[in-house]
């Protein structure tokens, strides 16, 4: 008997794992849902993520044990989004959608005009230094209002520094939640927005009540 | 804050996405569809805690298929006292055929280190070199024990052409 690998053990081979995989596709659900149940209750996913619908678009949102860290507008891919956060944060990222549950219903009441006020933990750590400052000044704009660029570098303490908290906004992690769509130009351009002006747009309409 | 060193792994979601199925058919065949998903469980569960201090991002695969290697070595001696392996999977009976059945009778004939060689060489499609890696043996072992597997399989009746 040859030693050598013939195409009939490659055809034994292709049968065996034709048939071995065959039952993946009925268990994959379940076996995901047992996954993140079990890594959850065991405390092992450092970044939960979940997708959830928007009239702004699909929404990407990431929470580690501390709180809220991400809220990404499906501009490019969320794949993107999970490389990201696996390289900044943990590469212990799983989908988990239970336990963003409470963010979600957040988010649905915010697009219902049913809450004014997002009440969640948020983890700051995807910003830093005058960045951050920036956007915890941006995070007390309060809902219907807007603030302008060099009034937001004020409060974070450079009132010179308008063009860095421009790009401290457009860096913002945790966008709608930490209202960067609220600053606006001095006179009242719409300035820029990361997620696309049309978002902006729309975010200050449905504020104003329009 | 703890320098991180792991900058280039992928996000476990990835992980399981890319490498679920191949873990799932590894372990159907190796312990039997009963126990798969359990063993899956175990095996994706066993990875994700220890993910983090993976060092090289570029062998995933076969650290992820040394803890599925492990998982279906555990199951079987968890049920060593009940049922032997010989459990074949679940498929449609019309599709199958005479082969069909007797590669699943030839497989359960496989001794456990020829059983799971062959699995990884045809299921996980692991290199002899990673097959020794995953089963802590020699290159030449791990080739000999998937000749040897392959010796029984090929009882089976001959292949249509």
């Amino acid at each position: 008997v040859s030693r050598e690998i013939t195409g009939a053990d490659t055809a034994r081979g292709e049968l065996l794992r034709s048939q071995s995989v065959a039952s993946y596709d009925g268990a994959e659900e379940r076996l995901f849902q047992k996954l993140c149940d079990r890594a959850t209750a065991e405390d092992l996913i450092d970044v939960a993520v979940a997708r959830t619908d928007s009239p702004v678009g699909e929404l990407m949102l990431a929470a580690t044990p501390r709180g809220l860290v991400r809220v990404a507008y499906d501009l490019s891919s969320f794949d993107e989004v999970l490389r990201e956060l696996s390289s900044s944060v943990s590469p212990r990222v799983l989908e988990a959608p239970k336990r963003l549950d409470a963010v979600r219903r957040q988010f649905d009441d915010y697009f219902h005009k049913r809450r004014s006020h997002f009440d969640l933990a948020l983890d700051w750590q995807l910003t830093r230094g005058f960045y951050r400052s920036v956007l915890e000044a941006t995070a007390r704009i309060e809902y219907g209002h807007t603030a302008s660029y060099r009034e937001v570098a004020s409060a974070a303490g450079s009132a010179k520094a308008v063009r860095a908290a421009g790009s401290a906004l457009a860096s913002n992690p945790l966008a709608i939640v930490v209202p960067c769509h609220r600053v606006l130009r001095t006179g009242g351009g719409l300035g820029g927005y990361a997620g696309g002006l049309d978002r902006k747009a729309y975010l200050l309409r449905l504020e104003a009540g329009e | 804050l703890q320098k991180r060193s792991t900058g280039e792994l992928e996000p476990f979601a990835d992980v399981v996405s890319q490498y679920g199925r191949a873990v799932y058919g590894f372990l159907v065949a190796a312990v039997g569809s009963e126990r798969a998903e359990d063993c899956w469980q175990e095996t994706f569960c066993a990875a994700l805690a220890a993910y983090p201090s993976v060092r090289n991002p570029q062998a995933v695969r076969s650290w992820l298929f040394t803890i599925a290697h492990r998982k279906a070595i555990d199951s079987h001696r968890d049920s060593a006292k009940d049922v032997p392996y010989a459990v074949v999977p679940e498929r449609n009976t019309d599709e199958a055929t005479d082969t069909d059945s007797d590669i699943w009778e030839l497989v359960a004939g496989l001794s456990a280190k020829q059983r799971l060689a062959v699995c990884h060489r045809f299921i996980a499609d692991l290199s002899y070199a990673e097959i020794a890696e995953v089963m802590h043996t020699t290159e030449q072992a791990a080739r000999r024990n998937v000749f040897e597997g392959l010796r029984v399989l090929r009882r089976a009746k001959k292949q249509p052409a």
